[in-house]
């Protein structure tokens, strides 16, 4: 059964087209790892599911119930934006008590379980402090705790890590794995690798409209043969310039990317690709330790899908 | 329920922020001074140089005089009041995001709205408890008592004419995201309000002339209109069925 389901959803602000058809399943129980570039559409799907925004048109449903259209927030749903803003006069435990209270929670229950999420973030120690003079990490781990408090069947998370550092960034994404099974987390994120260690369905969308939706692996796979990987022997910045421009000619690159002394390729044909690179390499006069064809990361696959903008079935 | 956990939120606000207590400082503070003004205009005047002859035409002070120095002090920095404590209640929760965040949950926008109402007339009501308790303190030592009844009645349509103007700010704030927008908004609804209510005919739907009936009822004087205080009731509510019917389309 799925969780959340978006059918043939449009938005459009003024002239700009926001959403433009986008169709989404999320199953049950998953955490789906939502991507794409800025501007592609991610916040304002958050907040239509959220109940902030309405669409101009198009169908939205949460377990099942079409409840969400005239921009109604849901008991069932948990939602952290991408800035989360508090009372900065409230500490965090009045703000959990507070955001308890709107879903109904009796008294004892409030307390129990804003005192254990604050313990989960990593926010108990601060818990009477005010929250005015949070830090941005801080307000994201309360931000969490908020979405938290009434156990939501869903969780929309938008961003939820940009803010962290990396030991906070762990922490984190270890709750929201935690929750795999129990409630469907729905994250938008731009770290590619957050997504590809928790989220076990991936949703990647492009001008408003999902380009790719599949299972993590499945996903992978379907890209398993199409990247090269040159490790540079030699630091000849002028040449390997020059033989950078002629990858980026060279027929079947779909892009280019250099991390330190490693070219990334995202090739259409890996073997052929391997034979044309290997005369480029020779004919810039470069020295190479490694010439592999390796399998795609996530972030290929972003790229690659975000850059030719085709709907994949 | 839910008008209920947004009230007690935003009547800690009021609390936490020092709202409330600005309020009873500012309004104890003239409902105090307001009997002593009145009392001692005519040696003011006589201390000061040059204007000792307006001291002398002056008549003697009564406790009519001190009602009318009490309103007009209560009523201009009460509306003040008002303009600056509601200004900002919806418009910048919508720029910071904060009313995202609480939206997001089975909040009520009806209730969000009526809350910051409420919370703002409990702090005026506390606040104008404060100085009505000042003001007759002064009267009755340096004048003579009052009547409880008409005195009370009299703070009672301050406060509806004070809480005219919040919700007049508020139905601002809730049309736009900046505060500065919502003050100038009640700003010009004062100036067009306070013109109408000098027109000969209309004047007297005026909410305006709430300040003249609550004179009126102090004094014991027979109050020959009583529609300010409608039309001002009347407003107060119509605004903040406007605000709910605004903000409840509003995208956050």
């Amino acid at each position: 059964m799925n969780a959340i389901e978006v059918q043939n959803l449009h938005k459009h602000f003024g002239a700009v087209r926001a959403l433009n058809g986008l169709n989404m399943q999320v199953k049950q129980g998953s955490i789906y790892g939502f991507l794409g570039q800025n501007g592609a559409g991610k916040t304002t799907t958050l907040r239509i599911l959220a109940g902030l925004a309405r669409a101009d048109e198009g169908m939205v449903a949460l377990n099942g119930t079409r409840e969400q259209l005239q921009g109604v927030p849901s008991d069932h749903v948990g939602y952290l934006p991408e800035e989360a803003a508090f009372y900065e006069w409230m500490t965090p435990l009045e703000y959990l008590n507070f955001s308890g209270e709107i879903f109904h929670l009796d008294t004892h229950t409030r307390k129990t379980k804003s005192l254990e999420l604050l313990e989960k973030v990593g926010l108990k120690e601060a818990q009477k402090r005010r929250i005015g003079g949070f830090s941005h990490g801080m307000r994201q781990r309360l931000g969490l705790a908020q979405a938290l408090i009434n156990e939501p069947k869903v969780l929309l998370l938008d961003e939820p890590v940009s803010a962290l550092d990396p030991a906070g960034r762990k922490e984190m994404l270890e709750l929201i794995q935690s929750l795999s099974g129990s409630a469907t987390v729905l994250m938008s994120t731009h770290i590619l690798a957050d997504v590809e260690r928790i989220c076990d369905t991936i949703g990647i969308i492009n001008a408003g409209k999902m380009i790719i939706e599949a299972e993590r692996g499945e996903l992978l796979d379907r890209y398993a043969v199409s990247a090269l990987e040159v490790d540079l022997a030699n630091g000849d910045a002028a040449r390997i310039t020059e033989m950078n421009h002629a990858f980026a000619q060279m027929e079947g690159v779909n892009s280019v990317m250099n991390t330190q002394n490693t070219l990334h390729l995202q090739v259409k044909n890996p073997q052929e690709a391997a034979s044309k690179a290997m005369q480029v390499i020779t004919a810039a006069g470069v020295q190479i330790t490694r010439l592999e064809v390796v399998r795609p990361s996530l972030e290929d696959i972003f790229i690659q899908l975000t850059s030719e903008g085709k709907v994949q079935s | 329920m839910s008008l209920w956990t947004a009230f007690k939120k935003e009547w800690l606000e009021q609390r936490r922020t020092h709202r409330l207590l600005i309020a009873v400082i500012v309004l104890a503070a003239f409902g105090m001074l307001s009997p002593l003004l009145a009392k001692f205009m005519p040696e003011i005047f006589a201390m000061i140089p040059g204007a000792e002859q307006i001291a002398s035409i002056i008549p003697a002070p009564t406790v009519n005089d001190a009602v009318a120095q009490y309103i007009k002090n209560i009523t201009q920095f009460g509306v003040l009041m008002a303009l600056l404590f509601c200004m900002g209640a919806v418009a910048s929760e919508k720029e910071k995001g904060t009313a995202a965040l609480v939206l997001s949950k089975p909040m009520g926008r009806g209730s969000f709205i009526l809350a910051k109402f409420l919370a703002v007339a409990a702090t005026f009501a506390v606040g104008m408890a404060a100085a009505a308790l000042g003001g007759y303190y002064y009267s009755y030592f340096l004048f003579e008592p009052l009547a409880w009844g008409p005195y009370l009645a009299m703070n009672g349509l301050i406060l509806v004419y004070m809480l005219f103007y919040g919700s007049v700010t508020l139905f601002f704030s809730t049309l736009t995201r900046t505060q500065f927008v919502a003050v100038g908004g009640a700003a010009a609804v004062l100036i067009v309000s306070g013109v109408f209510g000098s027109l000969p005919t209309y004047g007297k739907f005026s909410p305006d002339t709430l300040v003249n009936i609550a004179a009126k009822v102090a004094l014991g004087q027979p109050v020959e209109s009583w529609w300010g205080l409608w039309v001002g009731l009347g407003l107060t509510i119509a605004v903040l069925t406007a605000s709910w019917l605004v903000f409840r389309r509003q995208e956050l």
